[in-house]
């Protein structure tokens, strides 16, 4: 049973190493002349007047929340799916009652303007 | 010759037997997979070019035919710029964050009903899980470079991966719903007898949700804002030259062919051939398998083609307010026919 999972693991690995060594080909293969021109930020030929990690708009921020509770929803939602056969029509239904509660929430969160970009 | 090999071979450990025999099999699917991403590359310019009524890429080799291999070395022998300001160890990371998870979610994919290098029953699990590993890596890179062009563009891109996941996720609970298990090879089992039996009819919104989700999550046009090269230039990779960038570059075409591949298997019966008569049987799964790659990945190239880029709040309110209600819905309408109605022999 779980070494059916060793392919996986050394699959990672592999991947891991290609990506690894395309790196170090790139740095070993291409040249290397830095300049103060050349590693500054990129600006559209400004210098930088700002730093970069500024401010940003809070609904990013409330997407990253929202997302959290739809996604966890979705962790609920699949071994439900898987057994939805053996467990019939009561599971369905509790179901169905957990996804209407959240429903109401996502119904509030969209009156809100939760979701909003203008 | 033979038995000299062969006694060499027995020389070894059990151990290290296996870990050969696994290794030469990942190289089996790596090395294909790493050609078709080149070749898909070169697909999108010939295909694209031909739509605009041009030819496209035609000077290297025969009808251009060496061109990505002409790309690997350009990209190969140029500098890897890594700006003073930035925060080093991460900004050579992300790159390999966001290329590990697009190749080693392969280790799952079924290719046909033997040809599958880790039968688990989780595999499905396991794909959501490594593609949802990708936003890392855009995240990484866009904080580590410290500049403000690649800041705004992982913010955009993350919001937006994660915006789609959840369509992506509430598509997948219906798919799972009609076939009962997790693991794709049994999901492709259940839609055997023919093209009426592909989970493409009964589950067809969800079919349109996931394949729309799986352009958003990719971050292919139109709903490339992360890159919008007329507004924040590259995005998350601006500051990334040569290799590193190549890398990215990568990671994106595997993304999209692990997609299709996905669609493939979920909606349109893997291996399986559309009618369970003469002539299209006589093409192997194989075949039938890579057909239908083909087909939605030529449709990733369509879609750059023809659509204008959306705007970040018509994609935001694309994936909020369309999507994760018609999955919700569509999720309740499956459970509904499964148990109340005479037609839920159709999900079964």
């Amino acid at each position: 049973m779980l070494q059916n999972y060793l392919p996986i693991l050394i699959f990672i690995g592999v991947a891991v190493f290609i990506g690894g060594v395309m790196m170090m080909m790139g740095r070993m293969l291409g040249p290397h002349r830095p300049d103060s021109e050349k590693l500054s930020p990129y600006e559209c030929g400004f210098e930088a007047f700002e730093d970069s990690r500024m401010k940003f708009d809070v609904r990013y921020y409330l997407v990253a929340i929202l997302f959290i509770i739809f996604d966890l929803e979705i962790a609920f939602l699949f071994p439900w799916a898987v057994v939805l056969r053996e467990i019939g029509m009561f599971g369905f239904l509790s179901m169905m009652l957990f996804l209407g509660i959240l429903v109401i929430g996502f119904i509030y969160e969209w009156k809100k303007g939760a979701l909003e970009w203008e | 010759m033979t038995e000299f090999l062969l006694g060499v071979w027995n020389g070894f450990p059990g151990w290290s037997q296996t870990t050969l025999l696994i290794l030469v099999k990942i190289l089996a699917i790596l090395l294909p997979l790493i050609l078709a991403v080149a070749y898909l590359t070169f697909a999108e310019r010939k295909i694209i070019g031909y739509i605009q009524a041009r030819i496209g890429p035609n000077r290297v080799g025969p009808r251009g035919w060496l061109q990505p291999i002409a790309d690997a070395f350009k990209l190969m022998l140029k500098e890897i710029i890594v700006p003073t300001n930035a925060n080093k160890f991460l900004f050579i990371m992300a790159p390999v964050l966001v290329f590990t998870p697009a190749l080693a979610a392969w280790a799952v994919i079924p290719f046909t009903d033997t040809l599958v290098l880790a039968n688990i029953d989780a595999s499905l699990l396991f794909v959501l899980a490594l593609t949802s590993m990708g936003v890392y890596g855009v995240i990484i890179a866009g904080w580590a470079s410290n500049s403000k062009y690649a800041f705004l563009g992982a913010m955009r891109s993350a919001a937006q991966i994660v915006a789609y996941e959840i369509a992506m996720g509430f598509a997948l609970v219906g798919v799972l719903m009609a076939a009962g298990s997790l693991n794709l090879r049994e999901i492709v089992l259940h839609q055997e007898g023919g093209i009426h039996q592909w989970y493409l009819l009964p589950l067809f919104p969800l079919f349109l949700v996931y394949f729309i989700a799986g352009v958003a999550e990719t971050n292919r046009a139109p709903f490339d804002v992360a890159e919008g090269e007329s507004e924040i230039v590259a995005g998350f990779h601006v500051e990334y030259s040569g290799m590193a960038f190549a890398v990215f570059f990568l990671a994106e075409y595997a993304n999209m062919i692990l997609i299709s591949a996905l669609v493939t298997i979920m909606f349109l019966g893997g291996w399986l051939p559309p009618f369970n008569v003469a002539p299209f049987t006589w093409i192997p799964g194989l075949g039938w398998f890579l057909i239908k790659v083909s087909l939605i990945l030529f449709c990733f190239l369509w879609f750059r083609a023809t659509f204008p880029r959306y705007r970040y709040d018509q994609i935001m309110r694309l994936g909020w307010k369309v999507f994760i209600p018609v999955t919700l819905v569509w999720i309740g309408v499956i459970g509904g026919a499964m148990f109340l109605t005479p037609w839920g022999y159709l999900f079964h």
